[in-house]
C-alpha cells in the first residue's frame, strides 16, 4: 500500500481537484501552491469594502465541532459567509468514549438536509478520514483538526504567511518548537514545508514531547533552543497544554519556559529579520515572552487574517472539486444508460 | 458409528506419519490406520481424496464473549465457527462478564460448550480475583471446575509480590499460568509506536510494554518455579528472552496469533479500523523478525486470537474502535500462506496448530495415533475460497481479510468421531 496514492484517492477527484481537504500530506507541490494562490487572491479582497464572492451562493455549510474551539471556528463561519454560503454551527460536546455510532448517525442527519461541505474538528485522530471515506464521501470534509493526526487549513495559513513575508521557501530554514508529539499543526506544517521546499524544517523540544521515530518525516531534530535557533529564518513556537505537567511529560511551566521559552535573548540566535509565528491562543510567559508575541518580528495576529482567507481558497475550491466529480458521474451513468438502450 | 477416511494424505506428526493413508474410527477413537481391522464394516464413508487429513485444530486464545458480550458472539455462534475453521479445541481467557473466577462460570461456559457439542472449549481461569491483580483466585477450585491455565490476561499485577506469589501457589500445584503480555501504563494507545502511528497522529504502544513484562514474568517465574505460556506476542525480543530462558531450563513456551507473521502496522494507512489490533500490528522489522523466529523455531505455537465484534464497534474512527480481529476461520488459510511463503513445511504448520499446543496443554491429542480421539481435520490446501457474509460462522465479520481470496478451505471437521462440519 502507497500512503501517498491512498490519501490522493481519498482527497482528490479523478480530475485531480480538491474535493476534500484532509491531511497536507502527499498533496503535490502544484496544489499547495494553488491553495496560497487562491489564498492570496482573498487576502486583497479582504481589505475592500465590499468582501463578499458568490463562489458558495446557495451552499450550505456546516461547522460541526466535536472539540471547542472559538478561533478556528469563527475564521471558518466568516470565511463560509464571505464565500455567500449560508452557515450552520453546531458544537457538540462530546467524550473521548463517545461511540462513532453517534458520530456516523450524527452526519448521516446532517446530510439528509443536503449539506455541500462539513468543516469538522475531533478529538480522533483519522476521524475526517473516516467521515470522507465511509460515512459521507459526497460532502466536502474540510478537516479543522482531528487528535494529534492534522490540521491542514491552520498549515496553509502558516504557509501563506510565510510565503508573504519571506518569499520563496527554498531558501528557508525553519524551526518548529515546543509540544511536537501532541500536534497535528506541526505535523501538517512538516509535511507542508517539506512539499514546499523549504531547506529545512528543525524541530526543538525535549524526548518526552517529541513522537517516535518523527525522524523519518525528513525533519532535524535538537534539544537544544539556541542551538536549534541558529540560522533559522522561521520560528513556530507551538501551544503547551498546561495539563502537559499533570501527566508528567514536564516538570514545571517555568522549567519548560527556562530552556524552551522564546524570549528576545533567544530570538536574536536566529538570522536577523526572523519571523515568529504561533497557532494560537498563546499562554504568554510559558511558551513566549510577552514582548517577542508583541515584537516586531512577530507575525501571530496578521495569522489569522491570513486564515480567513486560506478557508476561503481550499473552501471554494473543493465544493468545486465535488461538483465536477458529481457532473463526471452522472454523465458517466447517462452513458452507461445510453449504452444499456442501444443494446 | 464406525467411520472411514479414505484417500487423503495424514500428516500426523506426533507419530511421524506423512503419507497417503486410511483412518478407521469407531466410538470416537482411531481405531486403525492405513489397513483396516478384520470384520470393519464402515457406516460412513468420507472421501478425503486429494485432502490432507490431520488432528484438529487446538486454539490456544479465543475470545467467545459469552457470558457477557453476546452482541459480539456466543458461545453457539464461536463454536460453530471453530468447526468450520477446522478447530476442535480451544482455550478461552476469562475476560468475561462476570470475569472467570468462581467455578460457577467456568461450569457455565463448558455447558453450553457441550450444549452447542462443536467443538471442546477449555477455560483459562482468572489468575487473580475479578481480574484485578490483587487478591489470588481460586485456582485450585478452578481447576477442578475444569480450568486448564489461569492468567490475568492483559490486565497486569501491579505489585511485583502479589504476581511472585501468584506464581509461586500457581508453581505448588504445578498450574500452567498464560501470560499475555502488555504492561498497563505503556498499552493505552492503539497501534505500534513508530513512524506510522506518529504519522497518523495516533497514540503508540511502544515494543518495550510487552518485553518489558515478558521480562517481569520471566524473573519471577524463575524464582518461583512456575511453569509459563505466553501468548500473542508481537516483539522478536519477547522470543529472543523466552528463548534465553529456555535455555536455563526455565519451562516456558510462547505462541503467536498467526496474523503477526503476515501484517504489519504498514496497513493502517487510511485509518482502517479493522487493523486495531492488541497487541499492535508492529513495524515491518519486527514482523520479519517474528517470521525468523518462526523459522529457527522459536516459536511453540500459532493461535487464532479470535476476537468477534458487532458492526458497531469498528465504525468509528480508528483510535475509538474496539480492538481484535475474527480469526478461527483463517488460521488454517493464514498458516497455509507461511507454508507457501516457504517459511514452514505443511506437516510443521500442523504440529504448531495442533500438537504443541496439545503437549503445553498437557492434553491427549493433536494425535491420530491408534486409541487418540478421533479429532480430526480435512482440508483441501489448494481450495480457493473468501470469508464472506455467506461462508462467516461468527458473529463477527471484524477482520481485513473479509472477502479477501483465501487458499486452503475445511471439507469436515470430527469431534470425537462426530461429524460436527462438512462443507
Amino acid at each position: 500500500m502507497n500512503p501517498v496514492t491512498d490519501s490522493l484517492q481519498l482527497q482528490l477527484n479523478e480530475q485531480g481537484q480538491l474535493r476534500h481537504f484532509l491531511t497536507t500530506e502527499g498533496l503535490s507541490c502544484e496544489l499547495l501552491t494553488d491553495i496560497l494562490n487562491t489564498a492570496d487572491s482573498f487576502v486583497d479582497m479582504g481589505a475592500q469594502s465590499v468582501k463578499k464572492v458568490p463562489l458558495l451562493r446557495g451552499k450550505t455549510v456546516i461547522n460541526l465541532f466535536f472539540e471547542n474551539s472559538t478561533r478556528t471556528r469563527s475564521t471558518f463561519e466568516l470565511a463560509a459567509k464571505r464565500l455567500s454560503a449560508d452557515v450552520l454551527n453546531l458544537d457538540i460536546a462530546t467524550s473521548a468514549t463517545s461511540k462513532g455510532e453517534t458520530l456516523r448517525d450524527t452526519l448521516w442527519n446532517l446530510e439528509a438536509m443536503h449539506s455541500d461541505m462539513f468543516v469538522v474538528r475531533h478529538p480522533n485522530s483519522g476521524a475526517a478520514h473516516f467521515i470522507a471515506q465511509h460515512v459521507t464521501p459526497n460532502v466536502a470534509i474540510i478537516n479543522a483538526g482531528d487528535g494529534r493526526h492534522a490540521h491542514p487549513t491552520q498549515a496553509m495559513l502558516d504557509m501563506l504567511t510565510i510565503r508573504r513575508h519571506k518569499g520563496a521557501f527554498e531558501p528557508l530554514k525553519v524551526a518548529i518548537v515546543g509540544d511536537i508529539l501532541h500536534s497535528r499543526v506541526a505535523r501538517s506544517q512538516i509535511h507542508a514545508l517539506n512539499t514546499l521546499g523549504a531547506d529545512e524544517v528543525r524541530l526543538i523540544a525535549p524526548k518526552t514531547l517529541l513522537p517516535t521515530d518523527v525522524d523519518s518525516l525528513g525533519v532535524k531534530v535538537y534539544s537544544d533552543l539556541g542551538e536549534g535557533l541558529k540560522d533559522v529564518d522561521v520560528v513556530i513556537m507551538l501551544r503547551l497544554q498546561l495539563e502537559r505537567m499533570q501527566s508528567a511529560f514536564l516538570p514545571s511551566q517555568g522549567e519548560f519556559y527556562k530552556l524552551y521559552g522564546l524570549s528576545r535573548e533567544r530570538l536574536a540566535l536566529a538570522n536577523p529579520g526572523a519571523i515568529v509565528m504561533h497557532p494560537g491562543p498563546i499562554n504568554r510567559g510559558v511558551e513566549i515572552e510577552s514582548e517577542v508575541a508583541d515584537g516586531a518580528q512577530s507575525l501571530i495576529l496578521k495569522q489569522v487574517g491570513y486564515g480567513v482567507a486560506t478557508r476561503m481558497a481550499v473552501m471554494s475550491m473543493a465544493v468545486s472539486g465535488q461538483q465536477t466529480q458529481a457532473q463526471a458521474q452522472s454523465q458517466e451513468n447517462n452513458q452507461a444508460q445510453a449504452d444499456e438502450g442501444n443494446r | 458409528m464406525n467411520t472411514v477416511i479414505q484417500g487423503g494424505r495424514l500428516i500426523d506428526p506426533a507419530n511421524d506419519i506423512d503419507a497417503q493413508l486410511d483412518l478407521y474410527l469407531q466410538q470416537g477413537k482411531v481405531l486403525a490406520v492405513g489397513e483396516a481391522p478384520d470384520g470393519f464394516v464402515a457406516d460412513r464413508t468420507i472421501d478425503a481424496g486429494g485432502q490432507i487429513v490431520c488432528p484438529g485444530l487446538i486454539d490456544l486464545q479465543a475470545f467467545l464473549r459469552e457470558p457477557g458480550q453476546t452482541q459480539k458472539g456466543t458461545i453457539a455462534s464461536e463454536s460453530g465457527a471453530a468447526a468450520a475453521g477446522g478447530v476442535t479445541t480451544l482455550c478461552c481467557p476469562p475476560q468475561t462478564q462476570p470475569v472467570l473466577d468462581t467455578p460457577a462460570v467456568a461450569r457455565l461456559i463448558q455447558d453450553r460448550a457441550a450444549e452447542a457439542g462443536l467443538v471442546q472449549v477449555l477455560p483459562l481461569g482468572a489468575l487473580t480475583k475479578g481480574l484485578e491483580g490483587e487478591q489470588l483466585a481460586n485456582m485450585m477450585a478452578l481447576k477442578a471446575a475444569g480450568c486448564v491455565g489461569f492468567s490475568n490476561v492483559g490486565a497486569g499485577v501491579a505489585s511485583a509480590q502479589t504476581l511472585l506469589r501468584c506464581l509461586e501457589y500457581a508453581a505448588t500445584h504445578d498450574l500452567l499460568v498464560f501470560v499475555r503480555p502488555q504492561e498497563p501504563s505503556l498499552s493505552s494507545g492503539c497501534a505500534h509506536d513508530g513512524a506510522m502511528a506518529m504519522r497518523l497522529g495516533l497514540e503508540g504502544i511502544p515494543a518495550v510494554a510487552e518485553t518489558l513484562e515478558v521480562s517481569r514474568y520471566l524473573l519471577l517465574a524463575e524464582q518461583a518455579g512456575a511453569r509459563l505460556h505466553f501468548g500473542q506476542l508481537s516483539c522478536e525480543r519477547s522470543i529472543k528472552m523466552i528463548e534465553e530462558a529456555r535455555e536455563r531450563g526455565q519451562a516456558v513456551s510462547c505462541d503467536l496469533a498467526v496474523h503477526q507473521l503476515l501484517l504489519d502496522d504498514g496497513a493502517l494507512e487510511g485509518f482502517d479500523g479493522r487493523y486495531h489490533l492488541s497487541p499492535p500490528l508492529r513495524s515491518e522489522a519486527e514482523r520479519a523478525g517474528l517470521r525468523a523466529a518462526l523459522v529457527r523455531g522459536g516459536i511453540s505455537a500459532l493461535c487464532s486470537d479470535h476476537q468477534p465484534h458487532e458492526a458497531s464497534a469498528k465504525a468509528a474512527p480508528f483510535s475509538v474502535t474496539e480492538p481484535g480481529m475474527i480469526g478461527l476461520q483463517t488460521l488454517l488459510p493464514l498458516g497455509l500462506q507461511l507454508v507457501e511463503q516457504d517459511l514452514l513445511q505443511l506437516s510443521e504448520l500442523v504440529t504448531l496448530l495442533s500438537v504443541e499446543p496439545a503437549r503445553i496443554l498437557g492434553l491427549d491429542r493433536g494425535q491420530l495415533g491408534v486409541g487418540a480421539s478421533a479429532d480430526i481435520c480435512i482440508f483441501d490446501p489448494e481450495q480457493a475460497w473468501q470469508l464472506d457474509s455467506q461462508t462467516n460462522v461468527s458473529v463477527g465479520t471484524n477482520t481485513p481479510f473479509w472477502e479477501q481470496q483465501l487458499q486452503g478451505q475445511v471439507s469436515h471437521t470430527l469431534l470425537a468421531g462426530e461429524l460436527v462440519y462438512s462443507r
